[in-house]
């Protein structure tokens, strides 16, 4: 119920999304264009080629961002992890700032395999550090290497875009987090990895639920620790790092909308239930993050505020009524 | 407990009316780092343009010797070393309490939205050029503290909890980060270096007008801090259980609160945000003592030690060009944080 009510809004979010900008278009003409007739050429062309992408994007890296917030909570038992902690977003900075110093890509998006391969070296490297010693793996040692990695990484993005004017100028435009501009195929590119980090989330969302229980209690209910870590880590790194490529290190969305979902679900009687707080989040990041991008155009036309800044002005002052509101469910 | 006991295990000292727990490995930690951070002052401040030798900067720092030596360390040297040390007992102070007191090693000065606070004024102040006239220093120390007011009346309903605290900073934090990219997106390309190199924490060119305020907070703050340190570890086991215990909670969870946010905006305002620091030092300090907590004194000798190392490398590593100290302290602390989790052989002390 609570879902489908959500998706409406999302839904009612992503026609307003194709339909506000510099050419206005009324709603019932983007269904009209969507549909294949009517507007003429010019809205036809302005909603395929322009809106639709950039919605789509939005679609799509909120939705991975919500996913792995939710699941990085649940798998290192720690409200306050995001799903940069692993590393994911400073790799992905600092592979962007390397090859615009090193290689100079025509375009930023020359960059995004760039930023893709770091952000996926970054997570292995915290995973294998936080699994070594004889303690083996605790959700606090992977989040602590995950905070140092993290640590290291920003260090040595400071050092070089420090040195390089050019770098620099990439990489604050990039880190201050945008739909727009971006390249028509990105979100095609992007998509088989959201996708098949998906599907890895929800196959682990029942054992999330033991994993909550603590470790000694999910093994002896018969869960492989492990293999449900792994696949967790897998999960969040190739969910984080296709919407870091395309969208820029937002990562604060994933930290906060778990929060929202967990208290949404309390109210429906659901409970911490990963089964349903992993979709809840993944429908709840897309709306923050579209209805930033719309406000976005609307607030400074005709200039454009980039979404991931207008996404903590919208989701910060929600979030912290919510945190005032009521007796909050701790993870 | 009267079994004899093998060497730096902890015991209690009864001696009516006095008693106490005594942990030499605690004890013994602290000693090696209290050593090991006066030798780096010491270093660090024997080098530069001007070498001096470190017997001459011993001298000096007691008050001998020629005129020369004694102007350039007084007046060159010493306030840059000294700012650095306090900043790093400060971080690593802030940090300490915090993370006692929210029972989260995630917890630090840089998720409650402190010194994403001061970065924004700092780099408003630079970008907009809004600064009516204060030095960034004030910028800064205005920013944490408004934003640490904010964030404890957001998050006041009837009393706050630490969870509350934390998450309204992260709500505010989230905010000025992203305020402060949309100015540095915004600012020309000189001021946006400007501002950057503030943001990663720096130690150059650092006077006593910077380290003398900072002074100051660190001899108020430091020591409430460690009289609070009895206190809080009756938090630790959760509010009711230190309510029982006759902890009056809300007093010294403000307290706790006013304390921190003291020591970290006055060290963002001297030395800018090393923030790393305030997350690390305390946790390097807890693996190195063995202990189940942050060990206040340890932690403010290993940030002061942390800061004063990485500002020694910062500056010897490329000759020619000073590095800010930030990103030294990311190169070495997140490599000793690394090894220390690795080498935890207890479940408990890895977690």
């Amino acid at each position: 119920m609570l879902v489908v009510a959500l998706a409406v809004v999302l839904l009612v979010l992503c026609l307003l999304s194709i339909g506000v900008g510099a050419l206005t278009i009324p709603p019932a003409e983007v269904v009209r264009a969507l549909a294949g007739h009517g507007g003429g050429a010019r809205v036809e062309n302005v909603v395929w080629s322009v809106r639709v992408p950039r919605t789509a994007l939005g679609l799509a890296a909120g939705a991975a961002l919500g996913l792995s917030g939710a699941l990085m909570q649940a798998l290192t038992r720690n409200p306050l992890a995001d799903p940069g902690i692993l590393g994911i977003s400073a790799g992905a900075s600092f592979a962007v700032v390397v090859s615009v110093a090193v290689f100079q890509p025509g375009s930023l998006y020359g960059s995004i395999w760039f930023a893709f391969a770091g952000a996926l070296v970054a997570s292995v490297v915290v995973y294998v550090l936080g699994g070594l010693g004889r303690s083996g793996q605790t959700p606090v040692k992977l989040a602590l290497a995950g905070v140092a990695v993290t640590a290291l990484l920003t260090s040595l993005t400071s050092a070089v875009v420090l040195t390089d004017p050019d770098a620099l100028d990439r990489y604050r435009f990039w880190s201050a987090g945008s739909l727009a501009d971006r390249d028509g195929s990105v979100v095609l590119q992007v998509l088989p990895f959201i996708a098949a980090g998906a599907v890895l989330a929800f196959a682990v969302a029942p054992a999330l639920n033991s994993l909550a229980l603590g470790d000694d209690v999910a093994a002896s209910l018969g869960r492989r620790l492990g293999l449900v870590r792994l696949a967790g880590v897998a999960a969040v790194t190739l969910l984080t790092g296709a919407a870091v490529v395309a969208i820029g290190p937002v990562v604060f969305v994933g930290l906060v909308v778990p929060h929202v979902a967990r208290v949404l679900a309390q109210r429906a009687g659901i409970g911490p239930d990963h089964r349903w707080l992993l979709p809840l989040s993944a429908v709840l990041a897309p709306c923050l993050v579209i209805a930033a991008d719309v406000a976005g155009r609307v607030v400074a036309r005709p200039a454009e505020i980039q979404a991931g800044v207008l996404v903590a002005f919208i989701g910060g002052p929600f979030f912290i009524a919510l945190v005032r509101r009521r007796r909050l469910a701790e993870v | 407990m009267s079994a004899p006991f093998p060497v730096l295990r902890t015991f209690r000292l009864a001696v009516p009316p006095v008693s106490g727990v005594l942990r030499p490995r605690l004890v013994a930690v602290c000693a090696a780092l209290a050593a090991a951070t006066f030798l780096v002052f010491c270093w660090g401040v024997s080098v530069g343009d001007y070498p001096i030798g470190l017997t001459g900067v011993m001298k000096a720092l007691a008050g001998s010797g020629d005129p020369g030596t004694l102007l350039v360390v007084r007046e060159l040297r010493l306030p840059r070393a000294a700012a650095g040390l306090l900043a790093g007992v400060a971080f690593a102070l802030s940090g300490a309490l915090l993370q006692t007191m929210t029972r989260n090693p995630l917890a630090s000065p840089d998720m409650i939205g402190l010194i994403e606070g001061s970065g924004t004024a700092v780099v408003a102040g630079i970008v907009l050029g809004w600064d009516g006239g204060l030095s960034t220093q004030a910028l800064g120390l205005l920013g944490a503290l408004a934003t640490a007011l904010l964030v404890y009346l957001l998050a006041w309903r009837r009393g706050t909890t630490g969870y509350r605290i934390i998450l309204v900073g992260i709500g505010v934090s989230w905010m000025c980060t992203s305020a402060t990219d949309f100015l540095l997106a915004r600012g020309g390309r000189f001021e946006a270096q400007a501002a950057l190199g503030w943001l990663v924490g720096n130690l150059n060119g650092r006077d006593w007008a910077q380290a003398g305020p900072l002074a100051v907070a660190v001899a108020v703050l430091a020591p409430t801090a460690l009289l609070l340190g009895r206190l809080m570890r009756t938090l630790q086991l959760g509010d009711d259980v230190a309510t029982g215990l006759g902890t009056p909670v809300q007093r010294v969870r403000l307290t706790l609160l006013l304390t921190s946010v003291g020591l970290i905006a006055f060290a963002t305002a001297a030395a800018g945000p090393i923030a790393f620091v305030a997350l690390a030092a305390p946790q390097i300090a807890q693996r190195l003592a063995g202990t189940a907590w942050p060990p206040l004194v340890a932690s403010g000798l290993t940030g002061a030690l942390a800061v004063l190392a990485s500002d020694l490398v910062a500056r010897t590593l490329i000759p020619g060009l000073e590095l800010p100290v930030g990103i030294v302290t990311g190169v070495l602390g997140a490599p000793v944080l690394l090894w220390l989790l690795i080498r935890a052989n207890r479940a408990g002390s890895g977690g």
